[in-house]
């Protein structure tokens, strides 16, 4: 025998885990028994098996794998005892679920079991079923199951009743093998019975409409009588709960009641007495009694108009509503979430109640209730309820904060009856809860500020007023900040004043202080800082007073560790210092955001951003709008990292101009975006241009002139370096920047005339290695070669410790440089390079030869190529 | 309806749980979250609770009945249109059916008996549907098998004393 299964009993076990101190010491025990229940595994020992099963059951319920346990169930069952057999079952519903292929080898012994003479393992056989069954078990098992729902032992028809609710929900189609004796299964005097019946045709209305039909044609009157029945039934010990004879029984008819008189007025006057009768007689003073109206009411609701029952249950309701018992509440609310649908002004009248409820200190009622304000309120209401839950959102819970702020949201755009009235409530939100705010809310507030043309100036001194009081809220600052940015000259100006706004006085410098209060808060996030960045930048056309102090400020950010603040300070600082000329044409206003467009995408009827600009042709002619104006999340969202700048075409011309005069900056920005460096600088720079092109291409195109001055110089005394790295960079670089190029013509040509150009040849290629060989000579030296060699890796693996090494024919003196890496990337990821310089002292008469030696290691083998080059270009 | 049970302990949280397996515990499955997990991260939620709060708790799209016996909680996850009065029934239900059996049920007796616990349950619900309302019926069930059980068990040491006998 095996000498640790003998020991340890199940009871042992769990004293062993339950005495264990730390999650360690209990790692350790269950190895050991682990351990020990696999040796008995291997060793096939029957006498101890269904005790290693529980005792894998443990295991497994303290969330160890338990796999290798899954065969022993399927031995357990197969055994013929039904203890093995409960322990068997047992197990198979708690180690398996139905995706495992063990199941199929069940089936056999659940086939068996079904039809066995003890009505015990029949049971145990339809549990299992029942609760695993996959959809091939359901049909082969299916006919099995249907002739035990006429066993004559009741509990074995009941098994089978609900066994085949999983049976029909598994396979559909076989709803009518099972209609007939389910409805033989309503005339049933066994409570158990007949509860388990009347779930089988509830599952089956719900899966088959013909299912329905019949039932509500066959059994409708049954069924009422059956619960007139037991609604009147006397005092009956064993199905007692609280007073109430069997009220499981009692909501489980209501509830197929409820589906088969949904729809059909027939059927729903038929059981109109009962549901009064059992709506005014069951006692509320229990739970058992509240299910039951709750249950009902739910009925009511649903089946065909009845005036007078509804009545009924919207008082039932206002009863729930005003109940000390949180359950009670919490459930009331629920249904008439369910009931606003049919009788809206019914629930209106509990306007009251149900505020109270979102002001609860239960989370769960809060958040029922909310969910029921948020469907209670229209365009009629909305101002009362939105006052209510703004003053309730000072003082609730901080987890709360974000759901109400959601939906506060939500109403104020969806009801708002104007714009002032929107402006205000989102700015109390702003102010009360902004960091809550979702990104969406606060640019659709953007979008609606920078339409209402006539309240600018009032929204600027409202936010300025709420941004002097508090900080603390992001959004309110990101909001704020671009507010001072565009429309900076209506605050200090007073221009637009309403005339319930208290006037106040902001000096210009007042402003720029808002602002680098918000780019030097520590709060503040890249985000905040860049909006903040370009709020100043812009003013620094507003103010030209303040324009010293501006540069200043942005200068100052030239030292910023984040890599986007860096850049744009620099490139903002650039274009101070050198283009006062279309400053001012660069920083006006933005134009109106489009309303419809943030709406559009709002319902997912337009692309993303990220699709309009991938599907945009990059080739645009200059100064021809892009089609579809880009969505304000763009412009919006200076982190960009994410969504690429929608490419336009008068990005096209800024881009050239730019991309030259700050190569050092779009160097930078490369190395983090590769494929648009140039793109990107430009128009995030003036993502504020981009965002309606058809607005400000006459001032891009005014800057691309000018710029067109600057191009040619700038681009000869320090485009050269950068140019080639643009090229390569910008697949997407547009006609301008072609012509641009046109100009560099010459210089191409410089470079050729360095000397005759040799073709590259491959030199050496191995089925792991290829070398190829890059000539070049310095001109009025022939007889040197330069030679830059790149190796290529063909294997799928890393090559270390990388050598090459060549040797010469005597008339030939060769220097090699280090190479660039000893580790050479798989699969051709990458390559090492290495500089040869070849010197021919018989140029002219012999060309070149060369041995190779590649020596390298992979998968800690050394490896060792040679070969010998012949193919060198003649004359070199 | 998945079930589960457990307690507050000091260091563990969870120390037990019951489940019963159907529709949401599949899909529970396809999130791939450990049936361990899951307890972990209700408990987390339930026991946050304080006393006189409702029953019930929404958790990742479920709804969450609760009920608490001195330091045990049972818990029941169910389908958006199910009675949540009626499940709270059920769980006293099971509870008076433990108490019963057990005589004044406890944390240990579940604790030591889980299989136990687990037979009671199959005798209750099935596929998540409730199976039988009558306290005694579930009560005579399991003791009749229960007995079977015995029998066997004293067939077999009878059996393996007679054997033991004969080769003496």
């Amino acid at each position: 025998m095996n000498p640790f299964s003998s020991g340890n009993r199940l009871r042992d076990m769990i004293r062993a885990i339950r005495a264990c101190k730390t999650a360690a010491e209990e790692r350790a025990v269950v190895r050991k028994e682990c351990a020990a229940i696999r040796a008995a595994i291997n060793e096939n020992d029957q006498g101890y098996r269904h005790r290693n099963l529980a005792k894998l059951m443990f295991i497994h319920m303290l969330g160890y794998p338990t796999h290798f346990g899954q065969m022993e169930c399927l031995k357990l069952i197969a055994s013929a005892g039904f203890p093995e057999k409960r322990i068997g079952y047992l197990g198979l519903m708690l180690l398996l679920d139905e995706r495992q292929e063990v199941l199929m080898l069940v089936t056999n012994s659940l086939k068996q079991d079904l039809n066995h003479s003890n009505q015990y393992i029949v049971g145990l056989a339809l549990c299992a079923l029942g609760n695993i069954s996959s959809a091939e078990m359901a049909r082969d098992l299916a006919p099995d199951v249907e002739r035990l729902l006429q066993f004559r032992d009741p509990n074995i028809r009941k098994k089978a009743a609900l066994c085949s609710i999983r049976i029909i929900k598994k396979v559909p189609d076989l709803v009518e093998n099972f209609m007939y004796p389910a409805a033989s299964l309503l005339k049933e005097k066994h409570h158990g019975v007949l509860v388990t019946g009347v779930q089988l045709c509830t599952g089956l209305c719900k899966v088959s409409s013909e299912a329905l039909e019949y039932f509500r044609e066959n059994c409708t009157e049954g069924l009422v009588k059956t619960l007139r029945d037991i609604a009147n039934s006397p005092y009956s010990p064993e199905y007692d709960v609280a007073g109430i004879t069997d009220p499981f029984l009692h909501i489980r008819l209501l509830m197929l009641l409820r589906l088969l008189g949904q729809g059909d007025a027939d059927a729903s006057d038929c059981m109109t007495d009962i549901l009064a009768q059992v709506a005014s007689r069951t006692e509320s003073n229990k739970n058992a009694g509240n299910a039951i109206l709750y249950e009902c009411v739910q009925t009511i609701m649903s089946i065909e108009d009845n005036g007078g029952l509804r009545v009924l249950a919207i008082n039932i309701l206002g009863r729930f509503l005003s109940n000390r018992d949180n359950n009670i509440r919490y459930v009331g609310l629920n249904m008439l979430m369910k009931a606003i649908v049919v009788e809206a002004k019914a629930v209106q009248r509990h306007r009251a109640t149900i505020l109270e409820c979102v002001k609860d200190s239960d989370a769960s009622i809060q958040k029922r209730a909310l969910e029921l304000v948020y469907l209670l309120v229209n365009e009629s209401n909305v101002k009362p309820f939105t006052k209510e839950l703004i003053e309730y959102l000072e003082v609730s819970d901080q987890e709360f904060k974000g759901d109400i702020t959601a939906k506060i949201c939500s109403l104020v755009e969806k009801f708002s009856p104007e714009k002032i009235w929107y402006i205000d409530q989102m700015l109390k939100v702003l102010s009360e809860a902004g960091n809550f705010v979702k990104d969406e809310v606060w640019h659709a507030l953007i979008v609606v500020i920078s339409n209402a043309s006539d309240l600018h100036g009032y929204t600027v001194r409202a936010l300025y007023r709420a941004f002097q009081a508090s900080t603390e809220q992001e959004s309110l600052v990101r909001v704020a900040v671009w507010c001072i940015g565009e429309y900076g000259d209506m605050l200090v100006n007073n221009v637009g004043m309403l005339d319930i706004e208290e006037p106040i006085t902001v000096t210009e410098s007042d402003a720029v202080d808002a602002i680098e209060v918000a780019i030097k808060h520590h709060r503040s996030d890249l985000t905040t800082k860049a909006m903040a960045l370009i709020a100043l930048f812009k003013l620094s056309s507003r103010f030209p007073a303040c324009s010293e102090r501006i540069k200043d400020i942005i200068f100052q950010n030239k030292q910023s560790l984040l890599l986007e603040l860096q850049q744009r300070s620099i490139e903002f600082n650039c274009i101070l210092q050198k283009y006062h000329n279309i400053r001012s044409a660069l920083l006006e206003r933005m134009p109106i955001l489009d309303e419809t467009t943030l709406r559009g995408r709002k319902d997912g009827s337009l692309p993303t951003a990220v699709s309009t600009s991938t599907i945009i042709p990059c080739d645009l002619p200059n100064g021809v709008a892009e089609p579809a104006a880009a969505p304000i999340g763009d412009l919006l969202d200076l982190s960009l990292d994410d969504v690429p700048p929608p490419i336009s075409s008068c990005g096209d011309i800024l881009q050239d101009l730019l991309a030259i005069d700050l190569s050092p900056a779009s160097a930078l920005s490369g190395t983090s975006h590769p494929p648009k460096a140039g793109t990107d600088v430009l128009l995030d720079l003036l993502s504020i241009g981009t965002l309606v092109p058809a607005e400000t291409s006459p001032s891009a195109l005014d800057i691309s002139s000018s710029g067109q001055d600057n191009k040619a110089p700038l681009a000869n005394s320090n485009g050269l370096a950068s140019l080639p790295l643009l090229i390569a960079d910008s697949p997407a670089s547009s006609a301008g920047m072609m012509d641009l190029l046109d100009a560099f013509d010459p210089i191409t040509q410089k470079l050729e005339e360095n000397g005759p150009a040799y073709p590259s040849i491959v030199a050496y290629e191995s089925r792991s290695l290829r070398m190829t060989f890059n000539f070049s000579k310095q001109p009025g030296n022939p007889r040197t070669t330069f030679i830059l060699a790149t190796f290529t890796n063909l294997s799928p693996n890393v090559y270390n410790d990388f050598l090459f090494q060549a040797a010469v024919p005597k008339f030939l003196q060769l220097h090699l440089d280090p190479a660039s890496s000893s580790t050479l990337p798989a699969s051709g990821d990458g390559s090492i390079t290495q500089n040869l310089k070849v010197n021919n002292t018989q140029h002219g008469k012999k060309s070149l030869a060369m041995r190779i030696r590649i020596a390298y290691k992979t998968n800690n083998d050394d490896i060792l190529e040679e070969g010998k080059i012949n193919n060198f270009p003649r004359d070199l | 309806m998945v079930f589960s049970l457990f307690s507050e302990g000091e260091n563990k949280v969870l120390c037990w749980c019951f489940f019963y397996v159907t529709l949401a515990f599949i899909i529970l499955m396809l999130y791939e979250m450990h049936f361990e997990k899951v307890i972990r991260e209700l408990g987390g939620v339930i026991l946050s609770r304080g006393p006189k709060l409702c029953n019930f708790v929404d958790w990742r799209g479920f709804k969450v009945v609760y009920k608490r016996y001195a330091s045990l909680y049972f818990c029941m996850c169910i389908d958006q249109d199910d009675n949540e009065l009626e499940v709270l029934e059920i769980i006293h239900h099971f509870v008076e059916i433990l108490d019963r059996y057990f005589g004044s049920v406890c944390e240990l007796d579940l604790i030591f008996n889980f299989h136990k616990a687990y037979y009671i349950l199959d005798e209750l619900l099935l596929a998540g549907e409730l199976q039988e309302t009558s306290k005694k019926t579930v009560a005579r069930l399991i003791a009749a098998q229960d007995s079977l059980v015995e029998t066997a068990k004293e067939q077999a040491s009878s059996i393996s004393n007679i054997i033991a006998q004969a080769t003496k």
